[in-house]
Formats: C-alpha cells, sequence, structure tokens
C-alpha cells in the first residue's frame, strides 16, 4: 500500500485545524454542545491567559462528567472578574470561599457528595498561583495525602495578579513585580530555591499531575479529560500569561504560553501515580531570551548594558528542564 | 436513662443521634476526646452514611466543613482555643456564607502563654464572627444542646458553637440522660438547604459584594440573629416538652426574685454560683444568678428583664478584654437600664484557675460591704505582680515575664 504523507497548514503553531480531526479528537470547544462554563460578559483584561485556560478546562471537564460538576474558586483573579454580580459567568454550579482554603472546601465537597451517594458529580477545585503554591499550599498537600476526589487546577500567572502583581512563589527569577522591583544590584526577584508544584503534587502519588499552557489549548483539554477518567486528587498547573502582570501584549499571551514551553522554561508534562507518563517535546527549540523580551517585567534584563549574566541563569534553569523531562525537540 | 459518661462522651453520642452525614475536625485538648469518639463511630460504619475526614488544620477543618455544608449535608466540626483562631477566617466566611455547621468548642485559654486550661477567651475571639453562642453549664445540658444547635442552624442558616468549658465538662464524668434516637428523629427533620451546589440548578455562591449592598447583606445577618433570639427559647420549650429536660434557651435565671444583687455568669461555674447563693439566701441575703445560655445573639432585652429589680449586678467572667475589661460585664451593660444599678466586673477563672464556692462569698461579701472595684480579678496575687513590674523597672533586659513569673512562684519570691 503506498503511503501519503499528509501536510497540515502550517501556521506556526504547529495547531492543526479541527476540520482534519475524527469528531471523537475535535476540541471541546469546537462542539456546539459545550457548556460556556465561564460565559461572556466576565470583567477580565483582554487577552487574559487565566481567563482562556479556565474556559478551556471547566468546559473540558463538564463535557468530561456529561455535566455533573461542581467548581471551586480560590479568591484572584478568575473569581473577582468572573462574578460582578448581580451578574455572574458560570453556568457551573460555583462556590468561592477564601483565598487560601480552595483545596480544603473542594474535599468538603466531594464528602459531601459521598455522603450523599452521588457519585455521579465530580468536584473542580481552581485557584491562582499564590492560591496554590503559597496561601493553600497546606490544603493542597492535605487534600493530596488524603487522595480526596477533586480535580485541582492551578492557573499559574506566575504572581499574584489580582492585588496588583506582587511576588509569588511561582515568580521566576529575576522578573520585577510589585514587591520585587527592578532596582538594585539584583533587580527584579530573587534566584530562590523554586517551588515547583507539578513536582511536589508527584512526590505524594496521586494518580495523576499534568502540567499544559495555553498555547495548546488541545493538549489542556485532553489533560482534564484524562484527569477525569481517575478517581482520587489530581492536579493540574495550567501556565496563564497575563497580559498586565507580564507588561506585555494582549494579543501575545497565547505565542508567549508557546514560547515558554518551546524555550523549556515551563516543561509540559503528565504523571500518574508519581511517574512521568509523557512529555510533550520542544518542537522548534528557542533561547529563553525569545520568550523573555516579549515582556516588560524582564526589561530591565536587555536595557542598557543588559544583564546577560542574569539571562544565562535563567537559561540554565530552561537547560535544567529540557534535560529532566527529555523535552529536546525529536531528530526528523 | 441516665448513664455515668464523660462530658466529651455524651455529646458524640449526642452528636451522632443527630445524623450527620459531614464530620471533619483537627485534635486539640481539650476537644480530643469528642472527635475521637465520632471517628470511632463513622469508622465502623455505625453513623453511615457519613463521612470523617482527617485534616491536616483546623483552617483545613473549617473549610471542608463549608465546602460540605454548601453542598447540602448535615455537617459537624469542634475546636478549642489555638484551633479556633487557626481556623478563624473561616468561621468568619462560614457564617458569611449562611452555613448552618454545628461545631462544639470545648472552651480553652489562648496563649502565649500557652496554656490548656479552662477559660472563655476562645469563644470571647469570635463573638463578632456571626455565630450563635450557647454556653451549657452542664454535660446534660452541652450534650441536649447540640440537638438544638442543627435545629437552629438549619431552621436559619447560621451556624452554631456549642460553648463548653474545657476539662470541667469536656472531661468530667456525671449522669447524662442521652436522647432517644426517635426523639431526635422528630425533633431534628433531615437538612433542607437554603442555597446548594447542585448541578442540576448550578448557582453561584460567594460573589464579592461591594459598598452598593454590603451593609444590607450584613443587616439581614444581623436580622437572623435576632431572628434566634426568638427561636432559641421556642426551641427549648419544644425540646423540654420532648424530653422533660429545662436545657438551652436565653438565661438561666435562678433565685432572681427579689434578688437585689445578682451574679451573671456564663458555663460551668454557674453551678459553684448557685451553691454559694444557696448559702447566702440561707443567711438571708437576697442574691440570684442569671446564666447567660445565648451569648450571641445576647437577649439585651430578655437581661434587662432580668436585670431590673437589682441594685447590684456583678459578672463573673472567665475573660477580659486587655486594655478595657469585661466583654460580657460590657454586652450587660448595654443591657441595663440607664438608672442603672452598680456594676462590677469580677474577672476570674483565667486558664484554668479554680472558682470555688468560698471565693464566691467572698465576691458577695466584699459587694455587700460596697468594697468590690468596677474591675478586679479574682484571687490575683498582688505581690508576685508587684515583683515583675520590680524586675522590670530595674532592668531593660528583664526577660521573658511569663518565665519570671513561674520562676518567681517556684522560688518563693527569691528570684531576682
Ligand atoms: C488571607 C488573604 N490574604 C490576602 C488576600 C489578598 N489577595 C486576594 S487575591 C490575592 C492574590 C491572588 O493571586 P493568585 O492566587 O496568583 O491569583 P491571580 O489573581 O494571580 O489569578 C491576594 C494576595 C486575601 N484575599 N486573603
Ligand atoms: S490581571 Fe492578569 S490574570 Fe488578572 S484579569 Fe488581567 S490579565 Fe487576567
Ligand atoms: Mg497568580
Amino acid at each position: 500500500m503506498t503511503e501519503t504523507r499528509v501536510h497540515f497548514y502550517q501556521v506556526g503553531s504547529f495547531a492543526v485545524g479541527n476540520r482534519l480531526l475524527s469528531d471523537a479528537d475535535r476540541t471541546v470547544q469546537a462542539s456546539r454542545e459545550r457548556t460556556n462554563s465561564l460565559d461572556s460578559g466576565h470583567r477580565a483584561c483582554q487577552g487574559c491567559g487565566e481567563a482562556l485556560g479556565a474556559r478551556y478546562a471547566l468546559d473540558a471537564a463538564m463535557r468530561a462528567t456529561g455535566g455533573r460538576l461542581v467548581a471551586v474558586n480560590a479568591t484572584g483573579c478568575l473569581e473577582v472578574f468572573s462574578t460582578p454580580f448581580p451578574e455572574t459567568s458560570w453556568r457551573i454550579a460555583w462556590l468561592h470561599s477564601l483565598f487560601g482554603n480552595a483545596p480544603a472546601v473542594a474535599t468538603g465537597v466531594a464528602a459531601a457528595l459521598r455522603a450523599k451517594g452521588r457519585d455521579d458529580v465530580r468536584v473542580v477545585g481552581q485557584a491562582g498561583d499564590g492560591g496554590t503554591v503559597d496561601i493553600g499550599f497546606g490544603a493542597l498537600s492535605g487534600m493530596f495525602e488524603r487522595n480526596d476526589d477533586v480535580l485541582f487546577i492551578c492557573y499559574d500567572n506566575e504572581g499574584y495578579m489580582n492585588t496588583g502583581v506582587q511576588r509569588s512563589a511561582a515568580t521566576p527569577p529575576t522578573a520585577r513585580t510589585a514587591t520585587s522591583e527592578a532596582v538594585g544590584v539584583d533587580p527584579g526577584n530573587v534566584f530562590g530555591q523554586g517551588k515547583d508544584l507539578p513536582r511536589i503534587a508527584m512526590a505524594h502519588d496521586i494518580p495523576y499531575v499534568a502540567t499544559a499552557t495555553v498555547a495548546d489549548l488541545h493538549d489542556l483539554e485532553r489533560k482534564v479529560e484524562r484527569a477525569m477518567t481517575f478517581h482520587g486528587a489530581r492536579y493540574l498547573h495550567v501556565l496563564v500569561p497575563c497580559p498586565l502582570g507580564w507588561g506585555a501584549a494582549s494579543a501575545d499571551t497565547v505565542r508567549l504560553a508557546r514560547l515558554a514551553a518551546e524555550s523549556g522554561f515551563f516543561p509540559v508534562f503528565e504523571a500518574e501515580h508519581g511517574v512521568v507518563t509523557g512529555v510533550r517535546r520542544i518542537r522548534r527549540r528557542v533561547g529563553v531570551e525569545e520568550y523573555l523580551r516579549p515582556q516588560r517585567r524582564f526589561a530591565h534584563l536587555f536595557s542598557g548594558p543588559g544583564r546577560p549574566d542574569l539571562v544565562a541563569r535563567l537559561q540554565a534553569l530552561a537547560d535544567a528542564n529540557v534535560e529532566r523531562y527529555g523535552l529536546a525537540p525529536q531528530e526528523e | 436513662m441516665l448513664q455515668q459518661l464523660e462530658g466529651s462522651r455524651a455529646v458524640a453520642e449526642t452528636v451522632a443521634r443527630c445524623r450527620p452525614e459531614v464530620v471533619c475536625a483537627y485534635p486539640i485538648s481539650p476537644q480530643t476526646h469528642i472527635i475521637e469518639a465520632i471517628g470511632a463511630m463513622v469508622k465502623d460504619g455505625r453513623l453511615a452514611p457519613c463521612e470523617f475526614i482527617n485534616v491536616e488544620s483546623e483552617y483545613a477543618a473549617m473549610s471542608v466543613s463549608i465546602g460540605a455544608s454548601a453542598a447540602g449535608a448535615r455537617t459537624y466540626t469542634a475546636t478549642a482555643s489555638q484551633g479556633l483562631l487557626f481556623m478563624i477566617e473561616a468561621v468568619y466566611n462560614a457564617a458569611g456564607l449562611g452555613l448552618p455547621v454545628v461545631m462544639t468548642l470545648a472552651n480553652r485559654a489562648i496563649g502565649a502563654p500557652i496554656n490548656i486550661w479552662n477559660d472563655h477567651s476562645d469563644a470571647m475571639a469570635v463573638r463578632d464572627a456571626g455565630w450563635i453562642q450557647l454556653f451549657a453549664e452542664t454535660n446534660q445540658e452541652a450534650a441536649d444542646l447540640h440537638v438544638q444547635a442543627f435545629r437552629l442552624a438549619e431552621t436559619l442558616s447560621v451556624p452554631v458553637m456549642v460553648c463548653m468549658d474545657g476539662f470541667i465538662l469536656t472531661h468530667a464524668v456525671e449522669a447524662v440522660d442521652l436522647i432517644d434516637q426517635a426523639v431526635v428523629d422528630s425533633f431534628l427533620p433531615p437538612y433542607e438547604p437554603r442555597q446548594v451546589l447542585d448541578p442540576d440548578d448550578p448557582v453561584s455562591i460567594g460573589a464579592m459584594v461591594g459598598p452598593e449592598a454590603f451593609e444590607e447583606v450584613r443587616y439581614l445577618a444581623h436580622l437572623r440573629q435576632l431572628d434566634a433570639l426568638e427561636l432559641i427559647p421556642e426551641v427549648a420549650e419544644e425540646f423540654a416538652a420532648l424530653t422533660g429536660r429545662v436545657s438551652g434557651g436565653l438565661l438561666h435565671p435562678y433565685r432572681l426574685e427579689d434578688a437585689d444583687t445578682v451574679i451573671v455568669a456564663m458555663g460551668s461555674v454557674l453551678g459553684t454560683i448557685k451553691d454559694a447563693v444557696d448559702a447566702r439566701r440561707g443567711a438571708g441575703e437576697r442574691v440570684g444568678v442569671l446564666g447567660v445560655t445565648a451569648f450571641r445573639p445576647f437577649p439585651v432585652a430578655a437581661v434587662a428583664d432580668a436585670l431590673a429589680g437589682a441594685r447590684r449586678v456583678i459578672v463573673v467572667e472567665k475573660a477580659f478584654s486587655l486594655g478595657m475589661g469585661g466583654v460580657l460585664a460590657t454586652d450587660v451593660a448595654t443591657a441595663s437600664p440607664a438608672s442603672g444599678h452598680d456594676l462590677a466586673t469580677v474577672v476570674a477563672g483565667l486558664g484554668g484557675r479554680p472558682i470555688t464556692r468560698r471565693d464566691v462569698e467572698g465576691i458577695l461579701e466584699r459587694s455587700a460591704q460596697g468594697t468590690l472595684p468596677r474591675l478586679s480579678f479574682l484571687n490575683l496575687d498582688d505581690d508576685v505582680v508587684a515583683r515583675e513590674r520590680a524586675r522590670m523597672a530595674a532592668s531593660r533586659r528583664s526577660g521573658p515575664f511569663a518565665e519570671n513569673v513561674l520562676r518567681d512562684l517556684a522560688t518563693g519570691g527569691a528570684h531576682r
């Protein structure tokens, strides 16, 4: 039999048009049955990666559960911009309690459903990086350790955006935030030890851990659906660029997310029961500089003589990711 | 049937009969025996369908309770002292969201200095959180209050805290008549939530509320507390009709008729105070006691009524506001008629210091002689205090004062 190589339309993104896919592989967003869980009219900034990620993730979760879903939200941009009452963008059952307790509240919802014999209804907890990596960390670890039946999604925009762009433990080194200003000998955020939550989640041996970005929304949807095939604690860490906090153009959200992955700065992978089962390999490797330059939060690395020493250290972080997860592009 | 039971066991057995669906707690003395007992009952299947969740902190315990209650489950937790403070943000949140969680507070002092014994500082620290706070006088009442608490909470969509003195009640074994399951079932209908997380009827709960509505929302919560002032006595009466027991209600007046001196207090110390009052009555003095069962909502009108005939009111309380004075006393003063009586506050029993019948009689004597100050601290060791003040004056680096006081006591004042 002769083999025909299919040439996909190249749009610089490696995206494949939905029409070329089988029905089962098409995106949830492309379906007219999507729920619009986070509906239009919310007050997010133009180009908000968090709004984009949440919409895709929750619609995918709704499809995976047949609409039997309850969402618990931490305080943060997503919570504030989605519920400017009397309007709400949520078309799903949704509860916001506090900034640091969303994992535990989600546990409570799951426990109540179990007690009531409602095993058809599933629970999603969601928070920003602050609500996940910092203030909600203890509650999240507790939820993991107990293996409660909750999918927790972190929308990581690498800072406390809702309160005006302050540093979180997920803010990358050198990034300027309102509490890590680009002044002094070591401008921007310090080089700490990092707080790699996906790996910390994996250390709990929970059934499923994955990272994703809003550059590959189909991958995000697939991971949500995969997560929903498991019971127990699951964790999804989604990189969601924030035009306001990052000092980037609204139109660049998806491009920046892609560059974060293609530079190796944000590794995209998934793991089951503590073991990495898949990585999204880099297609066309770029240096971190290409990712950093369009963002004003890194402007001090490139103005005047610049800080090539710091850029080199950031590159080393990306290289370490590529090494750790085997992200290097596949030889053609 | 009366049984000899530890207070914690009586509470656990009673909560079990209330058929909770989610119980979530974090251990802290003196609450531990309650949740241990309930945990065991859930684990052996006796309470099915009920989930018992072991969490990593009190903050999580109250947060799990919030999620469970918002999903429509009858939800119970218990804590004390540091644990209550650790969960305080969620304590306010549960009330703000109108979730009828029931919590036992095994009253205990708050550190530093760390102290595991009983006083009421913990309850006072959350008095403005929007919870109904009921104080039990005996283990029987502590047990009974939990049945009433679920009924009140779920009727009003307001969380209820049953306060019982740590150790003094939680760890004391005394005769308790456990309520029959059938009685609880007739008294406590299944929980029908006002708001619930339901995929079939999705609502958003917990939105930001700005200045355009915040005051109204808070006022509505206040009105629910005022509704509770009506409902608490009704529920207590209905409970009495079913069980023959007088538990709960707003106040426990004792020998108030014709009393010109009234001691106001809360919790287990009321027993001691009643004994002292009986003794003084025997000596012909016109003294009485007003036990406050409902601290929040505070029954202003009922207290005013009860104290209308008194010339002297003495509030004996196991907590105080540093730099100010009594907490309960401030509320009692608010309820007192303008023409007024003399009001004295005696801060007593802090950190578990005993309050004896002789102490109470001493208070009454001083009051009668007109030598009871407006604010005093029962059995305060003035010498120890003076010596530490002297050390502080003598040296800038006088060191940690709690440790100095302990060393001072151990050395009989020889410590410099
Ligand atoms: C206990 C508490 N501390 C601080 C805050 C203030 N606060 C609200 S949202 C927020 C930052 C949220 O950051 P993140 O979780 O990353 O979400 P983002 O807004 O960036 O999406 C902070 C600090 C709060 N609401 N509660
Ligand atoms: S500040 Fe950032 S995260 Fe918040 S709404 Fe704007 S773009 Fe989105
Ligand atoms: Mg953030």
